[in-house]
């Protein structure tokens, strides 16, 4: 999601999955929606049956979703950049360009900072030996009254769109047949289908999940996506968007409330060591309009931070301890992600470990490395309804999972925790739905839900430190834990505090004599917050959710008045129940519609109306306010300045694990700007030893490695293996359900093969490369037969901006062997 | 969207039909039913599957079976066949279409067609163990089974299986128990791409017509309909993109009919006795017919062919 | 909702055929109930208590209905034993994919976990442990690891509050609710490597 923020201003999929029977075209590239998400594909189908939409499907294998596609068209896993470049480079070629949204809604009229260039494979400001930029120049060029300069008619040189029209040119259909091994036609043919989509009347709705992620630049896949939408005309419309369609039933939620390293609910900061009060974190967080009249809604940061303090410790978080703003902690490295939690836990730095309901040692890259640092943890707890590899890494199972037990020294603690079926709650889906369920089963044994053990955590060491003292025990004694049960705190009672409450009488902002909102009453909306510690609110995008009308996330009304897909009435949805994101964008800079049959929003001489709650102030006259309400320009970026850390424009790498060097900059390896630790860099393959180009992915038949636990599942796809094209197997003398093994430089495993048409050699500069696909559902525990994972070989990197591993594309080898010895 | 079937009604129901609705009963006769049921159907649109099969797994569930966790044979298809549990499987096939040459990657929901002229029942010698309702479902009745195995092969698409636990025969009972309460299959229900429709035959048809346009629509000039007249129609049918050659998907045969040799027993099989003796001639000849498991063992057709040649 | 109402009435035409103004009883069916059973399965769901809730897999976010025997809100033991997709859901309509589909065989997977457990360093096998013991042990080795490592003030005097060398991986499957709730409490106790399956 870190793509979509600085792009759009907000990190979330735009639309929602009943909407997308709206489009006329879908591009399923980065995913494989019908294998990953069924039941959401199920709108794509709508889409083609009603509106007769078109589907195409990018991917390296003929997948699932191929299958029903319209058009499918292959390319070279890892090099998704150069052919969206592609495509971007046709349209502004071909003028097949939205061209009053671009100048309007976007920043394509902006101006430039001077110093600004690209060569090379490089932006300027690059410092090889920090594989990092100093990024001042990547900025618009400011004028005398403090807002950046534009010129509306796309002359000047420096302006966003000539800058990017000149950027994208070296990417022709030639370059991309070259980069990618997509075959011109094909490519071409996909170019003039997505290209009828700059029409006012038609859209494409992009729907991608982590096979755009997981590269060491997934965060610029997806930005150069969501360009090339922005170029369409296809952000904030019925039937377009990007359409980020997330992997767990919370991975959403999750990321909303923050639960990453350097993260406070509602996408806010934890603030770095260099910020050692509260002043000096806001003074880099004043949000100014860059534009004359805009929203620039994040100026309002400082209510929502504040108002998450109270959240947090209450009364103890007052104005005169800047509301407890020492309290929180204050990082030295950008974030303590999954990748440098294991390099710390690897090198011994990491004494304790909490898995609660993640499968680490099945989930994480070079699993060779994911064992050796879990051996060195003192303590590891396991939270999980089922019996997990990770709770098991210290067992010998064999050759899958071929540990020496009696020498590991860590202590590790199994918790039983509910399921779904047991547990109340609301889960966020990927179309920011909030849906709230219930329970209908008895847990099993002494299984215990996740709220009760959190509890019982936090009050036991709470009483270790009321009863011992220690260093910073402040922030643990006086937490706000006003639960009716502090030993079991409900679903209720946590949403509540999500959605935030009056903490003192409120005063009518316009009248003061009245109390606006009462003292303890639920707040209407992050409307209501404020930032002198007289609202608390847990996560300031999820206020409206349980209000003083109750709780909005368990509504199940299903009417949707003229059939726009919006529902508005059923759950809730962030922010402010809006359904699509941008919708003002919907309509012209007069506030009349793009298209009247697909209409959204429109402008009906007062104020905003439409099917949707409109994402702009009601108010907001058109052609004043423009739609990108989080944006400090009010347009959306088609130059994301320093939002990204290896350019504001997307440009093509490869991956760290290449089959061919990077035509356009053959002296750089990998992502400039990504993360590489010492003991990793020596652990990349070269394509001599390595040479073929191996991807992982999910089948529909499991859930990750939950499945495996699900007699039924298991019986559907039994047995690991790996896929290969009929070409590859011939080469190599390998069977059909014969045994192969795949290796890379950090470790092999043992596979079935499947030999198949829908994997097919590509030519990429001018070289054969063969694609070994390997799906990720099989471990050492449950019903489906033992069998290994992608992790087991992948490389130890990730996305320079989000740090997730690069799965998608890296190098092994593979050869026949006999079965297993049994 | 086809309109979704409401939620199931928890309260207790009567079954909407039963014994008094059966037009067909093995090897036996059945008295005239009062009323006609309006035929149902089961429509498969196979340009829109996607394989994923949930209709594997809502069958499983919904008739509280489990397949044993089989092995990874270089395919998709799990499990490889039908069983006595797995009602129903996907097949899939990588096909390159000459005239286009794009693979195109066939998968085609396999189980029982709930034939009009059904050929298990018509060949089946035990008496009331498959039986037809006039809404066209074709049930096995297992109390009644004797695991002969000649509904197998009297079956034109090779559906029926034997179970060894129990030595009977199973196959889709187009969830009878479902449908006796308003709802449709199991498969149908879960089938997230709405590949899988039901309701009536007639609208089921009229879907299809629709379907078939936006097909051609596509480019695929011989989308059509599968209704096999062979077998008097199928109260399960496809929508095919090559409706002109069936048997591309997985070998869906292009003519299914009931061997002559079955129907020729049906017809002088009308008394239950008779029965025994007509399955006795066709014994043999059946055997050559069909491949597939084959219960009836060399020593059953010996003592059949002595019986019948004491009788005639 | 007009077309499923309509389809409703349909589909009770479609079993009950021309004849549906006849009278069911005018056929014997009270009498004939056990050979009806013989012929059409009794319909599973009868009697049982429904309870709404949402598919545990992917972002698609279901909705299903699980039905049990026994009630859990009124207090009762509810054993689940079916689950299917919620017709009226505006996402899913009642469609399920093959792992949602088989929801009822993760609740009760032989693989469940039921009791706390703990291996100790060196061992080869889980104890079987009760609540009190794990959780008081986990706090312990928190408190000790913490009192001990924790960074209060960097190089620079600056209150930093730095929890380190404790990490702590929150799963995306839980609610909102929980994941507040965890939040507040790893937030609090200062540790930085905090992390969820966003990035995987």
């Amino acid at each position: 999601m870190a793509s979509l923020a600085p792009t759009f201003g907000r990190g979330a999929m735009t639309n929602s999955w009943t909407d997308i029977k709206n489009t006329d075209l879908v591009v399923i590239m980065g995913g494989n929606a019908a294998e990953a998400h069924p039941c959401g594909f199920k709108w794509v189908t709508e889409a083609k049956h009603y509106r007769g939409a078109k589907l195409i499907v990018v991917d390296p294998r003929f997948t699932r979703s191929a299958s029903v596609a319209d058009f499918y068209c292959p390319i070279r896993q890892g090099t998704d950049i150069a052919y969206l470049l592609g495509l971007i480079n046709y349209c502004i070629q071909n003028d097949k360009v939205q061209w009053d949204y671009v100048k309007s809604f976007t920043n394509a009229g902006l101006l430039v900072d001077e110093r600004f260039g690209y060569s090379d494979g490089l932006f300027t400001g690059y410092d090889e030996e920090k594989r990092d930029y100093d990024r001042t120049s990547w900025d618009y060029q400011m004028g005398p009254d403090g807002f950046a300069l534009v010129d509306d008619t796309l002359q000047n040189p420096r302006c966003v769109w000539n800058l990017l029209k000149q950027h994208v040119s070296i990417y022709t259909p030639e370059m991309v047949e070259r980069i990618c091994g997509s075959p011109r036609d094909k490519f071409l043919k996909v170019c003039e289908m997505v290209a009828e989509c700059a029409s006012k009347t038609k859209t494409m709705t992009s729907m991608y999940a982590l096979g755009w992620t997981q590269h060491s630049k997934g965060s610029q896949n997806i930005r150069a996506m969501a360009m090339l939408q922005l170029i369409l005309g296809n952000i904030g419309v019925r039937g377009g968007g990007m359409n980020a369609l997330r992997g767990h039933s919370n991975i959403q939620g999750l990321t909303d409330i923050g639960l990453m390293s350097n993260l406070i609910p509602g996408y806010l900061n934890i603030p770095t060591e260099r910020e050692t009060n509260l002043d000096q974190y806001m003074s880099a967080r004043g949000f100014k309009p860059l534009r004359p009249g805009q929203t620039s809604y994040w100026q309002n940061y400082k209510k929502f931070f504040v108002s998450f303090q109270k959240a947090m410790w209450g009364d103890a978080a007052t104005a005169e301890n800047s509301f407890a703003y020492d309290w929180l902690p204050k990082l030295d490295v950008p974030s303590y992600d999954i990748l440098r939690a294991f390099e710390l836990m690897h090198m011994g730095q990491m004494n304790g470990y909490f898995c609660q309901g993640f499968n680490a040692l099945l989930s994480f890259p070079n699993r060779r490395k994911i064992t050796s640092a879990l051996s060195r943890l003192k303590f590891l707890v396991v939270m999980d309804p089922l019996q997990t590899e990770t709770a098991r890494f210290w067992e010998n199972h064999g050759e899958f999972n071929d540990v020496n037990t009696s020498s590991i020294q860590t202590e590790v603690f199994e918790l039983p925790t509910t399921c779904f079926a047991e547990d109340e709650g609301s889960l966020t889906n990927s179309g920011r739905w909030l849906q709230w369920h219930w329970p209908g089963g008895t847990p099993p044994g002494e299984a215990k839900t996740d709220n009760w053990i959190m509890a019982q955590l936090y009050l036991r060491l709470k009483a270790l430190y009321e009863k011992e003292g220690g260093p910073v025990a402040d922030p643990i004694l006086k937490l706000d834990w006003r639960y009716k049960d502090p030993g079991h705190p409900t679903a209720e009672e946590l949403a509540k505090e999500l959605n935030g409450h009056a903490v003192t009488d409120l005063a009518d902002p316009v009248d003061a004599g009245k109390v606006q909102i009462q003292r303890g009453k639920q707040l209407p909306g992050f409307a209501a917050l404020r930032d002198d510690g007289s609202t608390a609110c847990g996560c300031w995008i999820y206020s409206g959710c349980f209000t003083e009308a109750g709780n909005q996330m368990a509504r199940r009304d299903t009417r949707d008045p003229d059939e726009t897909g919006a529902y508005g009435g059923w759950a809730w949805s962030w922010p402010a129940n809006r359904r699509i994101l941008y919708n003002r964008a919907s309509a012209d800079l007069e506030g009349r519609p793009w298209d009247e049959t697909r209409k959204l929003m429109w402008w009906d001489g007062s104020k905003w109306a439409g099917y949707d709650i409109p994402d702009i102030a009601p108010n907001a006259r058109p052609g004043e306010v423009m739609p990108f309400i989080m944006n400090a320009e009010g347009t959306a970026r088609l130059f994301s300045l320093r939002g990204l850390r290896e350019g504001p424009f997307p440009a093509h790498y490869e991956p760290f694990e290449s089959p061919i060097v990077n035509v356009l900059a053959p002296r750089i390896r990998g992502n400039p700007a990504a993360r590489v630790f010492k003991s990793d860099a020596a652990q990349f393959g070269d394509a001599e030893k390595f040479p073929y180009a191996a991807t992982s992915y999910r089948l529909t038949e499991h859930f990750h490695f939950w499945t495996k636990h699900v007699q039924i599942n298991a019986s559907l796809q039994p047995e690991f293996f790996v896929e290969i094209g009929e070409e590859l197997a011939q080469e190599k003398g390998i069977k059909p359900g014969g045994w192969v093994r795949v290796s890379s430089v950090r470790g092999s495993i043992r596979a079935k093969a499947v030999v198949t048409k829908r994997i097919r050699k590509l030519i990429c500069d001018g070289k054969p490369v063969h694609i070994v696909g390997i799906p990720l559902h099989w471990g050492f525990m449950g019903e489906a037969k033992e069998g290994f994972g992608p992790n087991s070989l992948t490389p130890f990197v990730g996305d320079a901006n989000i740090e997730t591993p690069e799965y998608k594309a890296f190098l092994v080898n593979i050869e026949p062997i006999t079965g297993p010895v049994a | 969207m086809f309109p979704p079937i409401p939620n199931p009604d928890v309260s207790v129901q009567k079954p909407q039909f039963g014994p008094q609705d059966l037009v067909r009963r093995s090897a036996s006769t059945v008295p005239p039913p009062t009323r006609q049921l309006t035929p149902v159907a089961k429509l498969i649109d196979v340009s829109k599957c996607i394989g994923c099969k949930a209709c594997q797994a809502a069958c499983l569930v919904w008739n509280d079976l489990r397949e044993e966790v089989g092995e990874n044979r270089g395919t998709y298809d799990n499990p490889e066949d039908l069983t006595p549990d797995s009602l129903t499987v996907m097949r899939f096939t990588e096909w390159i279409n000459p005239g286009t040459d794009t693979l195109e990657w066939l998968i085609r929901k396999d189980g029982c067609m709930h034939c009009a002229e059904p050929g298990c029942l018509i060949a089946c010698p035990a008496p009331g163990a498959i039986v037809q309702y006039s809404n066209g479902i074709v049930d096995f009745i297992h109390e009644n089974c004797i695991g002969c195995g000649y509904c197998i092969k009297g079956c034109p698409f090779n559906i029926p299986r034997i179970s060894r636990v129990d030595n009977t025969a199973y196959k889709c009972t187009l969830c009878s128990d479902r449908v006796a309460v308003g709802q449709g299959p199991a498969c149908q229900k879960a089938c997230p791409t709405q590949a899988i429709v039901f309701g009536t035959k007639d609208e089921m048809k009229a879907w299809a017509d629709d379907r078939i346009k936006d097909l051609k629509s596509r480019g695929f000039d011989h989308a059509g309909l599968y209704d096999p007249p062979g077998v008097g129609g199928t109260h399960v049918m496809y929508v095919l993109h090559h409706a002109d050659k069936p048997h591309i998907y997985a070998s869906l045969p292009d003519n299914p009919r009931i061997s002559p040799l079955v129907k020729a027993w049906k017809g002088a099989g009308k008394y239950a006795g008779m029965g025994i003796i007509a399955l006795s001639v066709v014994a043999g000849a059946l055997h050559y017919l069909v491949q597939g498991p084959n219960r009836v063992t060399k020593k059953d057709e010996e003592e059949a062919e002595r019986l019948a040649e004491e009788k005639t | 909702m007009n077309i499923q109402v309509s389809r409703r009435r349909f589909l009770q035409l479609a079993g009950a055929g021309a004849a549906a103004t006849t009278s069911i009883a005018a056929f014997g069916y009270g009498e004939a109930e056990a050979e009806v059973a013989a012929h059409v399965r009794n319909f599973k769901l009868a009697k049982a208590i429904e309870t709404r809730n949402t598919c545990t897999y992917c972002s698609v976010a279901c909705g299903i209905i699980m039905y049990s025997r026994g009630d859990l809100s009124k207090g009762e033991q509810a054993k689940i034993f079916h689950i299917e997709g919620d017709s009226d859901h505006p996402t899913n309509r009642g469609t399920l994919c093959p792992k949602g589909a088989a929801l009822l065989d993760l609740v009760h997977s032989k693989t469940r976990t039921l009791y706390p457990q703990v291996r100790r360093p060196g061992s080869d096998k889980f104890e079987r442990c009760s609540w009190d013991y794990a959780l008081d042990r986990i706090a312990r080795l928190m408190k000790d690891d913490r009192d001990k490592n924790i960074i209060e003030r960097n190089a620079d005097g600056v209150t930093v509050n730095r929890w380190t060398s404790t990490g702590f991986l929150a799963a995306s499957a839980t609610t909102n609710e929980t994941a507040w709730e965890t939040y507040k409490v790893v937030r609090s106790t200062g540790i930085v490597a905090f992390d969820n399956q966003a990035r995987v």
